[in-house]
């Protein structure tokens, strides 16, 4: 499969469903690629072998490893080339993720098809495990919005309206505050669709969030990404919001899912890799970073209440010891 | 009582003959034979009996009178354990003339007790286990407690305030025939619980020569440690294991021994010496453990020209793993942490920092560095010359600078003398200190330690353990000029030359172990990944 094959099949994920989350769209894709992949490897298994006729089993056995290396070369040059189309975190944490799951049992068979078989599967499984994640958060976290809440929450996020969804369906009365989130208005959608599940929504400035500090009781936004310190990755504005919400004493929860989770560990807003803060695009056009505007900021932990995951509700210190589970 | 004193005394008499042949077998530094040691032990526990018998009479009669009078009031439940309490108090009333003559009689009657106690409480813990029912509730939470009374021991080197520790560890020494060292000078009353000894008087000079007890490659160390001439947790670590690699290339099993459970035998009375000379460090306690268990792990039917070139290799390659693969992996991470332009503030001299930022000087990465440094010890000065020596810019500052110079810095790397259990790091005194000013100027701090120093201990304040150093070295100014040489007469006044300091997690940002970059917090999870790979 051929890369510019990925990239519109990833690109097609996201337009058939716009509510899939673009770390599963990639997922998927990568997939797919894996599946696309087998004829190609195994053309050249075939070779190696009809190459080497004498000592067969020895080169089978070396060309078997190289193929399934050749595999995860291809994998991770795929997400790559994904992370140059869609640059958020999380596509490249799931994709490091999807790796790592699925490249577990790649040396236990020795048979190359069993082997790809079981690779595949591994997938599925994956794929079908975060698929539901999102349910899970909203279910654990719509508990902790009580009747007559006013809640805070910045820009677009699709865990969030999941969890607000779910609060709704409880029958409980809140009312949110969704900042406008410049520039590219991404709060006035949230809004609409917030609108739509009669839920009553007021649109603020990104600026005024100091202002509305002191009417809300609560404040949660989604997460691009969890980073190893248990600080979060979001649309830029988020580290704003959680400094006044310290400030003002307010709880600040933080909703994501577990293949959000990745392997960085910013200091400090600029410890932050550039691939991340700026759009593919801008990156790949412009020469001059320091005229543009970064998309996201880096949250640290001690601003962090909770963080309600898939594997439960974390506090920011523990996430470090989920990461730990899951990647060591 | 005539009776008694002939034969207390004959006793007497022949203790203090083969005292002599001991105390002779000492003086020369013999090492004592298995029988001479074993004829040590039974004269203590004569000794020990016959005090026993004194005080054993009077004793008992006190018994039998307690026993007497609460009996009527217990309940019903309680009574076959009076019917089994007095009848060895009235044996031992009706003994207790006779006792004083025959010790063999008192042997017995005191297993008779000691029976009786033990049905009694079995008694009285079935009648409660019966009786209370309501109370079960409450009641699981006591009886667990009496069955087995968790002591937690606290160490011998932070009870030196309590005499009955001190003296506890002086008939250790003696036993294992290692020189005690005596503490030295007036003690701040917060750390009087501490050792505070004098580097004029090293423990190595109350050894006779030659030296037979002790190998002589731990005596040096134990100089080397005592004068200062090793420091640095690291390097006190190599060192002591490389003195463990000529002890056991020297060591021969001794007949009818097993190598395994002989030789860590040997190793205790060397361990003991080192920590008078000074006190042992984290990384050294954690090296310690891993070569018993190594050595206690070695096969019986394995031969000692095996065995010890399985031993060689162990220590080998924990130093080659833990210490010098471990700071690779370590500068690999912390690398990708320096950016150009960085300007990054060091204290002390770590050993660590020290190849970081060499590492990343010749990775070409543009930054300079600020030196902090702070009396008595003046360590900056080494780390100063060997960045110098590469080529790097640097900045010298002592302590008292730090705010002075802070807003100038954008990163703070510090080495650690071993991470806590609950998070907290124990590094050179000053280090807390960096780390909270850090902190007030929103600098990261980034703190790099290897994961063999990690402790299981726990610890929130820099008190309860610590080291003292030698008072005397804050004798002496720059200038030369010592207005506190005779601080010793002052009677009031005391000099406290701390060594280390406890860092609190929440002032430190990032911890750089082998294992990758881990927030402070998550400590007991590395422990915990440790313990369950071991």
């Amino acid at each position: 499969m051929e890369e510019r094959e990925l990239v519109e099949y990833f690109r097609a994920q996201i337009r058939e469903d716009p509510d899939v989350a673009s770390a599963v769209a990639a997922i998927r894709s990568l997939l797919e690629f894996l599946k696309r992949d087998q004829s190609e490897s195994c053309l050249v298994f075939r070779e190696s072998v009809q190459g080497y006729e004498m000592r067969m089993l020895t080169n089978a056995c070396a060309s078997l490893g190289e193929t399934i290396l050749g595999l995860r070369e291809n994998q991770t040059k795929a997400i790559q080339r994904l992370e140059e189309t869609d640059s958020s975190v999380a596509v490249s944490s799931g994709g490091e993720l999807f790796l790592r799951f699925i490249s577990l049992t790649s040396l236990e068979h020795p048979d190359l098809s069993q082997c790809k078989n079981v690779m595949i599967e591994r997938g599925e499984l994956f794929l079908k495990k975060i698929s539901l994640s999102r349910g899970k958060v909203g279910k654990l976290c719509h508990t902790f919005i009580k009747d007559g809440a006013k809640i805070l929450t910045h820009s677009s996020s699709r865990v969030v309206l999941k969890v607000l969804e779910n609060a709704a369906a409880d029958n409980k009365r809140f009312t949110v505050y969704v900042t406008e989130s410049q520039p590219d208005s991404a709060g006035k959608l949230m809004a609409q669709k917030l609108h739509n599940l009669n839920i009553p929504v007021t649109v603020v400035l990104d600026a005024a969030v100091g202002y509305i500090m002191e009417k809300v009781d609560l404040v949660i936004v989604g997460a691009e990404g969890v980073v190893e310190s248990g600080g979060v990755i979001n649309k830029i504005g988020t580290y704003q919001m959680a400094v006044c919400s310290k400030a003002h004493n307010k709880p600040f929860y933080v909703v994501a899912e577990s293949f959000k989770f990745v392997r960085l560990y910013p200091l400090n807003q600029q410890d932050v890799p550039d691939r991340f803060k700026y759009k593919a695009d801008i990156l790949k056009t412009v020469k001059d970073l320091n005229q543009e505007h970064p998309m996201i900021d880096y949250t640290p932990p001690s601003l962090i209440t909770l963080l309600f995951t898939d594997l439960g509700v974390l506090t920011p210190s523990a996430v470090s010891d989920e990461l730990i589970k899951l990647y060591l | 009582m005539g009776e008694r004193l002939t034969t207390s005394t004959l006793l007497v008499t022949e203790e203090d003959e083969k005292k002599h042949e001991i105390i002779g077998a000492k003086g020369e530094g013999k090492e004592l034979t298995k029988e001479e040691k074993q004829r040590l032990r039974k004269e203590k526990k004569q000794h020990k009996k016959n005090k026993k018998d004194d005080r054993g009479p009077p004793e008992k009669e006190k018994e039998k009178e307690k026993a007497s009078v609460p009996a009527p009031s217990k309940p019903a439940t309680q009574s076959p354990a009076h019917k089994a309490a007095p009848v060895p108090v009235n044996a031992s009333a009706s003994e207790s003339p006779v006792a004083a003559e025959k010790p063999a009689k008192s042997k017995a009657e005191l297993r008779a007790e000691r029976r009786a106690r033990q049905d009694s409480e079995r008694a009285s813990k079935q009648g409660k286990k019966e009786g209370g029912q309501q109370s079960t509730s409450s009641k699981p939470k006591a009886t667990p407690n009496e069955l087995q009374p968790v002591v937690k021991r606290l160490p011998d080197h932070v009870q030196v305030d309590d005499p009955v520790a001190l003296k506890k560890l002086a008939k250790k020494l003696e036993r294992q025939q290692v020189p005690l060292r005596s503490d030295y000078g007036y003690k701040v009353s917060l750390f009087s619980h501490l050792h505070q000894y004098s580097r004029k008087n090293p423990p190595t000079q109350q050894i006779s020569i030659p030296v037979t007890v002790i190998h002589p490659s731990i005596v040096r160390l134990g100089l080397q440690y005592s004068q200062g001439i090793i420091a640095g947790s690291n390097a006190r670590s190599v060192a002591l294991l490389h003195a463990f690699k000529q002890v056991i290339q020297d060591y021969s099993t001794p007949p009818n021994e097993e190598l395994s459970r002989d030789l860590v035998n040997k190793l205790s009375p060397y361990i003991s010496f080192l920590s008078q000379c000074r006190p042992l460090s984290a990384s050294m306690g954690n090296a310690i453990k891993y070569i018993k268990k190594e050595i206690s792990n070695i096969p019986s039917q394995c031969k000692e020209e095996e065995a010890k070139r399985i031993l060689q290799e162990c220590i080998d390659s924990y130093i080659n793993e833990k210490i010098i693969l471990a700071s690779e992996a370590i500068s690999k991470y912390a690398i990708e942490k320096i950016s150009d332009g960085d300007v990054i503030l060091v204290y002390g001299c770590s050993s660590l920092v020290n190849h970081i930022l060499c590492e990343a000087f010749e990775k070409q990465r543009k930054f300079r560095v600020i030196v902090v440094d702070s009396r008595p010890r003046l360590e900056g000065r080494e780390a100063l010359r060997r960045l110098v020596k590469k080529g790097i810019r640097c900045t010298y500052v002592l302590i008292s600078a730090l705010s002075y110079i802070l807003p100038e810095v954008s990163k703070v790397f510090l080495g650690a003398h071993a991470l806590l259990a609950n998070g907290y790091v124990m590094s050179r005194v000053g280090t807390s200190q960096i780390a909270l000013v850090a902190k007030a100027y929103n600098v990261p701090v980034l703190v790099c330690c290897e994961t063999y120093k990690f402790c299981e201990r726990v610890q929130t304040d820099s008190f309860v353990s610590n080291e003292l150093d030698d008072p005397d070295d804050l004798i002496v100014t720059r200038n030369g000029k010592t207005h506190l040489e005779n601080w010793q007469t002052v009677k009031s006044l005391g000099l406290l030359n701390l060594v280390y300091d406890v860092t609190p997690p929440d002032f430190v940002d990032l911890v750089i172990t082998d294992l990758g970059m881990i927030p402070c917090t998550s400590v007991p999870v590395v422990l915990r990944v440790k313990n369950v790979d071991q």
